[in-house]
């Protein structure tokens, strides 16, 4: 059972890491890459804390192997923010909204949603809600995440609308 | 959790994932999308010691149209699935389905070849394939054949693939134009398996039911084909008398496990709620 190289770009940086084949893509990101953003919340694809972005997917890093994501380009709460630095408009707007309380899915939800609004950049209450189905909170009852979401929708369209 | 140790292979043909297949016999398993293999394995409840990752194979993928059939590569996954315009113009019970399949993150990876072929009676793509009367493409040492979807689940994690073969595709006869379809799924909450779940296809002409199937999920070892339940609707005008007679029928064929989403008897309730409801829907749906 031989460690392999895995390449990956994450967060817009190459990196290669020697590990064993059976190393969850949420260890290595974790553990090796020091990426402690993605958390490990129930360890069995139910809760998505370790929701990450796999070549334009949200998944669940707890239930993919980093050798299938070899080759791959993935995006972590770490990579979210805006190249100088300042908060994406789904941070800026889960911190002005109470979009968390204690934050434990905060990152996972981020990343979903940072993937929901790449493909539907105007959604509904509804689309919003069955688009993070796939992400647990235990705190907040989700009305703030639900509206964080929303409004960094808003935010965001004027910033579409000039790259358009 | 950690899985047991494997060698990782990643082929990019389907006569290389054979071959890998052949040479390493039941110490080895194919990987589609993961999410049934993968918690298994962090259970160490499956241990492979060769895992073979289809993604690589070009060949598994893309929903295509060929001689009145519709051919679904093994790798396609749910999400391709539920963004079909192929599939929701010419049989939108799939997509229907494949929607109702735990939550999205799992759905950009899961499969519908991983889906039908784990024999996981929990699943929900083997009762729409018999319903759609469809069959399974499988590829081994010894070539091609073709398995209806009718006769390929044996029992739970059972069913009629060898050890080297793999699901390569899953081919739909294109259900007649205007047809009623529905797939009602209980379900506690996203991401659970059906507490019981029917998938129906129907045709009218006339007023009159010209064919019908009624399938069921997660109320047996495998999922069920309920011919009774569609001899009671053919003929009829799909009135009350034949839905209810359809519902009859349907429980007397289910036949759950008392588990988590409820005992035997309330499953089975289920199931004749589920079967009433997709009866009802496909029927308002059908030209």
């Amino acid at each position: 059972m031989a460690k392999m190289q895995i390449q990956l770009k994450v967060n817009n940086r190459d990196v290669e890491v020697l590990a064993e084949p059976r190393t969850l893509l949420i260890h290595l990101l974790r553990e090796h890459l020091h990426l402690t953003g993605p958390h490990i919340g129930c360890d069995t694809s139910h809760c998505g804390a370790c929701t990450v972005d796999l070549d334009g997917r949200s998944v669940k890093s707890c239930t993919v192997f980093a050798a299938q994501a070899d080759g791959g380009e993935i995006i972590t709460i770490e990579g979210i923010a805006n190249p100088d630095g300042s908060l994406h408009a789904l941070q800026e707007a889960f911190r002005e909204h109470h979009g968390l309380q204690c934050g434990f899915c905060t990152p996972g939800m981020i990343t979903r949603a940072y993937r929901l609004l790449r493909e539907n950049p105007d959604p509904s209450e509804d689309e919003i809600r069955r688009g993070i189905s796939g992400n647990l909170c235990r705190c907040t009852g989700y009305q703030n995440i639900v509206k964080a979401i929303r409004v960094a929708a808003d935010q965001m369209k004027p910033t579409r609308e000039a790259a358009e | 959790m950690i899985p047991a140790s494997f060698d990782y292979h990643r082929p990019s043909t389907i006569g290389d994932a054979v071959e890998l297949l052949v040479r390493h016999g039941d110490e080895a398993r194919v990987l589609a999308g993961g999410h049934s293999l993968i918690p298994m394995m962090k259970l160490r409840m499956a241990t492979p010691s060769h895992l073979v990752d289809l993604q690589a194979i070009a060949d598994l993928r893309g929903i295509r149209e060929e001689n009145g059939a519709i051919i679904v590569g093994a790798m396609t996954t749910q999400r391709e699935l539920i963004e079909s315009t192929l599939l929701a113009e010419r049989c939108p019970i799939i997509g229907e389905a494949a929607l109702q399949i735990a939550d999205p993150q799992v759905r950009y990876c899961g499969t519908l070849g991983g889906n039908v072929a784990n024999g996981d009676p929990g699943n929900d793509m083997p009762a729409i394939m018999q319903a759609l009367d469809a069959s399974y493409q499988v590829i081994g040492r010894g070539g091609g054949r073709e398995v209806p979807a009718r006769e390929f689940y044996e029992a739970p994690f059972f069913t009629a693939l060898g050890d080297d073969e793999i699901l390569v595709s899953v081919r739909i006869p294109a259900p007649a134009e205007g047809h009623g379809y529905a797939y009602e799924k209980q379900k506690r909450k996203v991401g659970d398996y059906a507490t019981a779940a029917a998938a129906v296809v129907l045709t009218m002409s006339g007023g009159t039911c010209k064919s019908a199937v009624v399938t069921l999920t997660n109320v047996g070892g495998t999922p069920l084909v309920v011919e009774a339940a569609a001899s009671a609707l053919v003929g009829t005008a799909v009135d009350e008398r034949a839905i209810d007679e359809a519902v009859t029928q349907a429980k007397a064929v289910a036949d759950p496990a008392s588990d988590g989403r409820g005992p035997a008897d309330f499953r089975r309730h289920v199931a004749g709620v589920m079967t009433r409801r997709a009866i009802v829907r496909a029927l308002e749906r059908a030209r």
